[in-house]
């Protein structure tokens, strides 16, 4: 096999971004029918490489070959065209038009000048049949959920006939079970002659499903290894570049007394028939991380709204210590002592286009310290601004610079250190370390695990299992807007969290829906 | 007999006044479906105009005869056309904000063509009057059906078009692979554009259409309704077509609908103007109607609230897919 | 140093990114507008001339200038804060139209009260007017979801019929297509300063104007209501999370929007021409109005300074066409080109970055 000529080779391929150098000079080889994981943190360059092959960037130096034949891709076209397809992470997914019409897009079967609807169709089931996929082509697309959409997205691939097969950061959104169907696709697609390229972070992945792995760092390939003579230390050792512990060197306090108490919480959706939360209760007790796990999609988002006040609640009740706040406003809220580290920061955590300084009061410049008489008082807000972003260490060329011209680590920092210094009794992180660099990933978690030895009750919702084994002193499971139940920190394992997630209460034996 | 008669004609008139509105707002569809706001449809109706009515004017001068509407339709698209190319331009190629180059377009359409008006005809504000316009064209046979004929068979090539235009539309928006891939840069450009769509191509070629119907619309009001061109040949049209088609949800059918709505407001005022009681009727409530309905729908007070294509008035930034 | 420091804090004051790009837009327009003078067959140069003799010819046109500014700048005012906000008011002209309206009916109605309570009383009318309308439109959008640019062209239309409508009924003057003359006690003339510049119609309009120019940049920068205005208009969805009511702040940033067009009509009848028409189109203010919002960098100075250009050029228009014969639309394109220009800083900004790349590199190398 190694004398054969490979798929895809790249040579020195080099791309620079203002201030970047994305990818320096990346060598890789991909054979034919192999599973072969690109690892690397957030922002190694992984995705930059792959677009490159894909034709949506073009490098600025090396070379690309395809079967053994020098090829320039100018565009997702001519990637096409020599067989390489992509699933994208974000699906890219017309959501009013159906499977078939999303699948056929760019090269639909015709029958006179019009399309062959009927035509397109069969070709669609009959492919779907053929691996496995079990995909509707006549449904629409904002009808089906995550996980069909995916292979979607993997059928369009196949349709147009691809023989190399990228699949970028695939599992973020799946369910266990969903997780193991897709690895159950790769294996087959490859045993088909298909030759995958599987971009991720979870080393589980790549040692369950590749057949070699390379890791990228800072830009540049630092090893290909075969995934059978290696381990998960030794990966992420090469993919960080130092030795990472897995657990957290600081002491864990024991919780305290119940301090958050939600109780029979239910929300209704926006056409009033369906609950997207239904009867959600929870207790949160002071110097409590308590892990909320669960498919992206249901009903965490909605939780954290309703706890906020973003979301009206339809029945139930949020209690803070003594206080009801089930009916108060936003700001009534977080003056009673809810903070928020948003999941989408740059969307709702910051002002991009405010200074910084602008962006440290965001959530606090109603105070009177702030100004009084309905004015501002700039000199206090700057003082303010200066203290945190030394105290938190958010690094940008001062106070006066716009939030945007920030790292995104950084910017999460100023986030963490704007809510945290106003002292609050009940902290929502969601998805407080997404897109971060492990640097800054441990920063985070330290200061979570501060503020929980400091008294305050954290409620931690994430999509990656490691983050909530490592953080949580209880973790619960959400599913489809219910809790599946709660475990101690002693207690979970994948499995059983893996089933929770996928619907089936704590406790019951083999019951409810799979 | 008489109010059949009178039905007949108001009908007939309805389908006159429709007939630019149809091309406007079928103008603004298949930009907004590209994913390119058009606001400057105005702007490019009063292009269209002008070109239609000057073109008509040398043309006849030169002795064309009848002929000359149709070059002055030809120039009429011309027209038009320039001025989409600059939308296009500007907001596809250079991202700029589709609102303001709409509002822009409006301003210098109606600024440069009464500019060289006032060249061309030595200070006047007006063309002086084309005698040869489009004439109605009565379909044989079908025009001799008692009250249908009256009303819907004896009117002019511009109209027959307007109606011919619909269903083709319809067609080449849902039945063909232009329509379908024209839909889905105005969805989800990124979508199309990682199939291999070019997402700029579509645009344009979306916003071109645009100026090509828009500028039929301009001509056909200036050699059928008007038969010159001034400051007030278009006066609003581009707006009610705006309307119509939010009104019509973006439809090819919906805005059929919608203009034969507002077009029979149009013809309705100019009908009861010959009575003597219409004097007692508020008429200013009549030319509100297109704009206070088009309100209520998006509002939601009047049927469900609507939404346009998903990707309408953002530039596609690749970078960013 | 502190020159390069000095000139770097006064572009922030005059736009907030670039201040090239309007001057060249400027420079862009005016040649533009030469070359379409040129393709017309007239000089270019003896044109603009004619316009600058116009406008600084004597008092009285110095005058008329002023008065020609004073609506351009409150509908630049209107636009520029409902940016601020985040929110394209296309609907200046229709909530001018109102505001007139709502001044006409009350300047003319009331005929009891001393000048100084009509008066005010009369302006205060017509500029709350002027503000619901525009809060229609922020109503409409954090209510309904629908886009202000389409709800205010909507909105325009219909300001312009129902006040033919209102003054058709309420205050027609009988045989003619305009309204009653106001009441004297509700004039806004400066009589004294008319009789000075010669009899150009002055009046407490530009006054009152800049009075809102300082009040623009005081609510939007020194007040809590500012901050949050600004944070909706750059983010609603982060402003949301923060606890700020973004559905109250649009209809509020449309309501003081609506207030300062409101009162550009208002100070049009009541200082101006004291009736008002009944019109088969808009005037135009508003749209004149998102091109001095535009090219002011929707801040208060910049659009001070454009909309005294704008009006400028429109009041010069006047002795183009007299003393050179063009067409006063020669104008229109100007105005038309720049905002084209601005709006499309990619063009402009291919114009100068090489240039700016050159010069950057000619210091580098002296260093």
């Amino acid at each position: 096999m190694g004398q054969a000529v490979p798929v895809v080779e790249l040579k020195g391929i080099t791309k620079r971004f203002p201030g970047i150098v994305a990818n320096d000079s990346i060598s890789l080889q991909l054979r034919k029918g192999e599973i072969h994981a690109l690892l690397g943190e957030n922002g190694a360059g992984k995705s930059t490489l792959m677009s490159i092959l894909f034709g949506l960037y073009q490098p600025d130096e090396g070379e690309i070959y395809i079967n053994g034949a020098k090829e320039t891709i100018d565009g997702p076209g001519k990637a096409i065209k020599l067989g390489i397809g992509m699933v994208h992470q974000h699906f890219k997914l017309v959501q009013n038009f159906t499977v078939a019409e999303n699948i056929v897009l760019g090269i639909e079967p015709k029958k006179g000048l019009s399309i062959n609807y009927r035509n397109a169709n069969d070709r669609v089931q009959q492919l779907s049949e053929q691996y496995g996929l079990k995909v509707d082509p006549k449904v629409k697309i904002e009808d089906i959920t995550v996980g069909m959409q995916q292979r979607v997205e993997i059928l369009k691939t196949l349709y147009r006939g691809a023989e190399i097969l990228i699949f970028d950061e695939p599992t973020a959104v799946l369910t266990v079970q969903e997780i193991q169907e897709l690895m159950q696709i790769l294996r087959s697609l490859a045993a088909e002659g298909k030759s995958i390229i599987l971009i991720t972070h979870k080393l589980k992945e790549i040692m369950e499903v590749s057949d070699r792995v390379t890791v990228i760092r800072r830009g540049k390939v630092i090893d290909t290894l075969v995934t059978a003579e290696t381990n998960e230390n030794e990966l992420a050792e090469k993919m960080v570049g130092r030795r990472v512990s897995f657990e957290l060197a600081m002491e864990r306090k024991e919780p305290g007394s119940p301090l958050v108490k939600i109780d029979n919480l239910t929300v209704q959706g926006a056409d009033k028939g369906k609950n997207i939360l239904e009867n959600i209760s929870m207790v949160i007790r002071s110097g409590e991380i308590y892990g909320l796990a669960g498919v992206d999609g249901n009903g965490q988002r909605e939780l954290v709204e309703a706890i906020t006040g973003i979301r009206p609640i339809h029945s139930g009740s949020v209690m803070l210590g003594n206080a009801d706040l089930t009916q108060v406003g936003i700001r009534e809220r977080m003056v009673s002592g809810i903070a928020q580290i948003p999941e989408d920061r740059q969307k709702h955590g910051l002002v991009l286009d405010f200074k910084v300084s602008e962006n440290m009061v965001l959530t606090t410049y109603k105070d009177s310290r702030f100004g009084k008489n309905g004015f501002l008082n700039d000199k206090e807000i700057e003082r303010h601004a200066s203290r945190l972003t030394s105290e938190f260490d958010v690094r940008s060329a001062g106070i006066q610079v716009s939030m945007r011209s920030l790292s995104g680590g950084n910017q999460q920092k100023a986030i963490i250190a704007r809510e945290l210094t106003r002292d609050p009794q009940l902290l929502i992180a969601v998805q407080p370390t997404r897109g971060l660099d492990i640097g800054a990933i441990e920063f985070v978690h330290e200061r979570l695990m501060q503020a929980k030895n400091e008294g305050k009750a954290i409620l931690l919702i994430s999509y990656e299992l490691d983050e909530l084994y490592k953080m949580s002193d209880r973790i619960a499971v959400i599913n489809e807007g219910r809790i599946m139940g709660v475990l101690d920190r002693e207690e979970v394992n994948d499995e059983k969290l893996g089933l929770m997630m996928a619907g089936n209460k704590l406790g019951a034996k083999d019951g409810g829906a799979a | 007999m008489d109010w059949l008669n009178d039905i007949a004609n108001l009908t007939n008139s309805t389908f006159v006044f429709t007939t630019a509105l149809i091309f406007g707002a079928m103008g603004g569809l298949f930009s907004e479906r590209s994913g390119v706001f058009n606001i400057g449809l105005e702007g490019m109706m009063t292009g269209g105009a002008f070109g239609a009515a000057i073109a008509t004017y040398y043309a006849e001068n030169a002795g064309y005869g009848w002929v000359s509407p149709w070059i002055g339709i030809l120039a009429g698209i011309a027209c038009g056309v320039l001025f989409s190319l600059l939308l296009a331009y500007t907001t596809v190629t250079l991202k700029a904000n589709q609102a303001i180059v709409g509002v822009v377009i409006n301003i210098l359409a109606v600024a440069i063509t009464l500019y060289l008006v006032k060249v061309i005809f030595d200070g006047a504000g007006d063309t002086e009057t084309l005698k040869e316009v489009l004439k109605k064209w009565p379909v044989p046979l079908l025009s001799d059906i008692p009250f249908l004929g009256q009303a819907l068979f004896n009117t002019y090539p511009t109209t027959y078009i307007a109606y011919l235009l619909i269903p083709i539309s319809a067609y080449l928006l849902y039945k063909t692979p232009f329509g379908l891939r024209l839909r889905s840069v105005g969805e989800h450009p990124g979508a199309a554009d990682t199939v291999g769509i070019n997402v700029i191509k579509y645009r344009y070629i979306g916003v071109i259409i645009s100026g090509v119907l828009a500028g039929i619309g301009g001509a056909a009001i200036a050699l059928t309704t008007t038969s010159n061109f001034s400051h007030t040949t278009v006066s609003g049209q581009g707006f009610i077509a705006l309307a119509a088609m939010i009104f019509g949800r973006w439809n090819p059918w919906g805005v059929l609908g919608a203009t034969f709505f507002f077009g029979m407001a149009q013809a309705l005022r100019n009908f009861v103007k010959l009575y003597d009681w219409s004097k007692d009727i508020p008429m200013e409530f009549l030319y509100m109607l297109p704009y206070l309905l088009t309100l209520l729908v998006l509002a939601g007070a009047v049927g469900k609230g609507v939404k346009g294509p998903a990707a309408a008035g953002e530039a596609y930034d690749p970078s960013k897919r | 140093m502190s020159d390069n420091q000095s000139v770097k804090k006064w572009s922030r004051i005059f736009v907030a990114n670039n201040i090239w790009v309007p001057i060249i837009a400027i420079v862009l327009g005016l040649i533009c507008g030469a070359i379409v003078m040129w393709i017309g067959g007239f000089n270019a140069m003896e044109a603009y001339q004619a316009l600058f003799d116009k406008v600084f010819g004597s008092k009285y046109d110095i005058g008329e200038t002023i008065r020609t500014i004073t609506p351009l700048l409150f509908t630049g005012l209107s636009v520029g804060f409902a940016f601020r906000a985040g929110l394209f008011n296309i609907g200046a002209d229709g909530q001018l139209i109102m505001g007139m309206t709502g001044a006409t009916i009350v300047g003319v109605k009331i005929d009891f009260l001393p000048w100084i309570v009509h008066a005010p009383l009369t302006v205060i009318c017509g500029m709350l007017i002027g503000g619901l309308w525009g809060a229609l439109a922020g109503y409409l959008k954090s209510s309904r979801g629908v886009n202000e640019v389409i709800s205010c062209i909507m909105l325009n239309w219909i300001a312009l019929y129902l006040s033919n409508y209102l003054i058709r009924t309420v205050v027609l003057k009988p045989g003619t297509q305009r309204s009653e003359t106001i009441q004297e006690s509700a004039s806004m003339s400066i009589g004294w300063l008319s009789t000075f510049m010669d009899n150009a119609r002055m009046d407490w309009g530009i006054v009152i104007g800049l009075i809102c120019t300082s009040l623009f940049y005081i609510i939007l920068w020194r007040t809590k209501q500012g901050y949050e205005l600004r944070a909706v208009g750059f983010n609603p969805e982060a402003a949301r999370f923060s606890g700020i009511n973004v559905p109250k702040n649009m209809l509020k940033s449309m309501m003081i929007a609506g207030m300062f067009a409101g009162l550009g009509g208002v100070f049009e009848v009541l200082g101006v021409f004291h009736y008002q028409v009944i019109s088969a189109a808009s005037a135009g203010y508003g749209f004149d109005g998102i091109a001095v919002a535009l090219l002011g960098g929707n801040h208060p100075v910049g659009i001070l300074l454009s909309s005294i250009l704008f009006g400028v050029l429109t009041y010069g228009s006047a002795g183009m066409n007299f003393s050179a014969s063009v067409p006063t639309e020669i104008v229109r394109i100007v105005i038309g080109c720049i905002i084209f220009f601005v709006a499309s800083q990619g063009l402009i900004q291919m114009l100068y970055k090489p240039f700016m790349a050159r010069r950057e590199a000619k210091r580098k190398e002296a260093a």
